[in-house]
């Protein structure tokens, strides 16, 4: 029940999104919207108590969310074919590129002054 | 055996087949990849998807008639990205610490993966719309399709090299990670949810979140900084250029 609640609420929060984010023209996408609107109203229990309890289930099971767009990726492939290994080499290497360069960063701006924090 | 067919088109064509289907498949896959130690070349996403793909292939059921029902996972999509506020929400005293570090760790890997990816495209020939639509890589397939259609590039073929960079970052942060040197404090893991955030947005972060709970609430913050960052600075870099 509890989680049914919290379903209920963030599908509120997401047509809240969607609508500011139509109505007024927003650059991001209704769910971003929904997101930082639920960041607000999080600190009040009656909305973080069940959100939470349906976010846990949610969250756990993201990789499935992704699956039914993937097969959609997968047949159209031929797309990507079209242009061979090219293609491949662009995007592994900027993959590549993009994960070392985010991790480096972010270490090296964090590391300095939280080096003695004992691991949680 | 026509009786069988008959059952098979009923089926088939209606939304209980893509549900059960890729319900069915992801469980075999998550259930695979927890026995692998969740091995990164285990990743459930990838493996599902191939054998789904494949399926359809062998049975010639069509994606359209597969989607009506899988729509109904697909559609959770929305909720669950409301809902990445809830992670975030709990470490909320260290993002306030240390925004400044995240906001720029964004900035550099999403310009990273962006401009290598238009650079090393451009220089290997490709067409421009093509080289366009490699801008939006890292951010979410929906929101990489909108961009990519603002800037002269392919929807699906963005949607396409979006979901192509997830997996990849699922499969490779963990080696990548390791070979420069980021460690399992919780420091490094912040590091690694949040690079691959960043870099391989929902899938990434699906992987985060499977393997430590620091590195999928950072990985969380990264997907939403990047749709923020890519909606707003993709679009003008096309304009400068």
């Amino acid at each position: 029940m509890k989680s049914l609640t919290g379903l209920g609420i963030l599908l509120a929060l997401q047509s809240l999104g969607e609508l500011l984010s139509r109505g007024l023209h927003l650059p991001f996408p209704g769910p971003v919207v929904g997101m930082l609107l639920l960041l607000a109203v999080l600190p009040w229990p009656a909305v973080r108590l069940p959100v939470i309890a349906c976010a846990q289930f949610l969250l756990s099971h993201l990789s499935l969310l992704f699956i039914p767009v993937g097969v959609g990726v997968m047949t159209h492939l031929d797309l990507v074919a079209r242009y061979g290994v090219r293609i491949l080499v662009a995007v592994f290497l900027s993959t590549v590129m993009g994960l070392a360069v985010t991790a480096l960063t972010l270490r090296w701006l964090m590391a300095p002054n939280a080096g003695g924090t004992p691991d949680a | 055996m026509p009786e069988f067919v008959q059952l098979w088109v009923y089926l088939a064509s209606s939304p209980l087949f893509g549900l059960t289907a890729t319900l069915g498949v992801y469980l075999l896959a998550q259930a695979w990849y927890m026995r692998m130690h969740q091995a990164p070349w285990a990743n459930p996403v990838l493996w599902s998807v191939i054998a789904l793909a494949f399926g359809l292939r062998v049975t010639g059921v069509a994606y359209p008639t597969y989607f009506a029902g899988a729509q109904f996972i697909h559609f959770l999509l929305g909720p669950a990205v409301v809902a990445l506020a809830c992670p975030l929400w709990e470490r909320r005293q260290l993002v306030r610490t240390h925004w400044r570090a995240l906001l720029l760790a964004a900035l550099a890997g999403g310009a990273a993966a962006s401009l290598s990816a238009v650079g090393l495209a451009w220089a290997l020939g490709l067409p421009p719309d093509v080289v366009a639509s490699l801008a939006t890589k890292s951010v979410t397939a929906p929101v990489a399709m909108g961009i990519a259609e603002k800037v002269g590039g392919v929807p699906a073929l963005a949607a396409v090299f979006a979901s192509i960079t997830g997996i990849l970052s699922a499969l490779i942060g963990k080696a990548i990670f390791d070979a420069l040197g980021i460690d399992r404090s919780r420091i490094g893991w912040m590091a690694r949810g949040f690079a691959l955030g960043t870099a391989g947005h929902g899938v990434g972060a699906a992987r985060a979140m499977q393997v430590n709970p620091d590195a999928g609430a950072m990985a969380g913050l990264a997907l939403g900084l990047q749709v923020l960052l890519a909606t707003m600075l993709i679009p003008l870099c096309n304009s400068l250029l």
